[in-house]
């Protein structure tokens, strides 16, 4: 099935603020081979300027990607979940997040298309502080594997 | 950092992924997707075995950069696409992932780093650029 080409530009509100907590970056850093003491030590860490341990920089996936999968999930766009594939991913930053950040996720789908016989999805995550200040953009692409062939 | 050339290699490194790897990362992302854990659903959907998360090959592979450039704060962007899958079996051994990067371009003190990310002589992340301050 197509995707419903009027969700470009939709907005979804941002729900709960997400708490950066110290652990869960070191949880993520570990899982990643990550060697830099700033994300391990929160004396590293301040001893470079920061106020807490930093997160690698693929660690705003957490948000993004329940995200998506909220515009995802949404049955009036017409997406089919099972199918989906994360496609590509680009993060653009304005600083690292580090432990203590407080971040909302604001979603909006950037771009519909069909390419190949594949529907492809861009959200576009605006990710900032509870007080306002941006921290990083990502853009995600799902990708819904050759449904596009199966239009009416 | 010192001055940085078009064409300069950045030093390359070797990631392990075993079962235990992708164990961990679903903890520490929240991504459970059954594909990254369940052979036999793995294979039921066609794969030939379970499949790392393409967002921890491109998590790996930015290590590179951050690694080589000391700041965190020095990235300004970076994406890639996932382009094959990294198959991880579950015989004690996994898959090896090898990643490199070349130094592409250099303009107002921002290089942009090519990427490489390579398993089983497989490239796996397609257009992997970063961009970082130098100097």
């Amino acid at each position: 099935m197509a995707l419903n080409p009027d969700f470009v530009g939709r907005s979804y509100p941002p729900g709960a603020p997400y708490l950066v907590g110290r652990e869960k970056i070191w949880e993520f850093s570990q899982a990643l081979g990550v060697t830099d003491p700033a994300s391990l030590d929160v004396d590293a860490a301040q001893s470079r300027g920061y106020s807490d341990v930093v997160a690698p920089p693929t660690f705003a996936v957490r948000l993004v990607m329940a995200a998506a999968e909220s515009v995802a999930l949404d049955p009036d766009l017409g997406l089919d979940y099972s199918r989906v594939v994360h496609g590509d991913q680009r993060f653009e930053y304005t600083r690292p997040i580090v432990a203590g950040d407080e971040l909302l996720s604001h979603v909006t789908i950037d771009r519909i298309r069909s390419v190949a016989g594949n529907d492809m999805i861009t959200t576009r995550t605006d990710i900032s502080t509870t007080d306002g200040e941006h921290v990083v953009t990502s853009y995600t692409v799902l990708v819904a594997r050759g449904t596009d062939s199966e239009a009416a | 950092m010192t001055r940085v050339d078009v064409g300069h290699e950045i030093p390359a490194r070797e990631f392990r992924i075993t079962r235990e790897t992708l164990v961990r990362y679903a903890g520490a992302s929240g991504d459970f997707n059954v594909i990254h854990w369940n052979q036999r659903i793995a294979h039921e959907v066609g794969l030939p075995d379970v499949i790392a998360h393409g967002m921890l090959t491109m998590g790996m592979a930015i290590q590179v950069v951050t690694d080589w450039c000391e700041d965190p704060s020095a990235l300004v962007d970076y994406g890639c696409r996932f382009t094959r899958p990294v198959v991880v079996p579950d015989d004690g051994v996994g898959a090896t992932l090898h990643v490199s990067g070349t130094v592409t371009a250099v303009e107002d003190s921002i290089a942009t780093v090519s990427l490489k990310a390579m398993c089983a002589d497989v490239s796996v992340l397609g257009k992997a650029i970063a961009r970082v301050r130098v100097g």
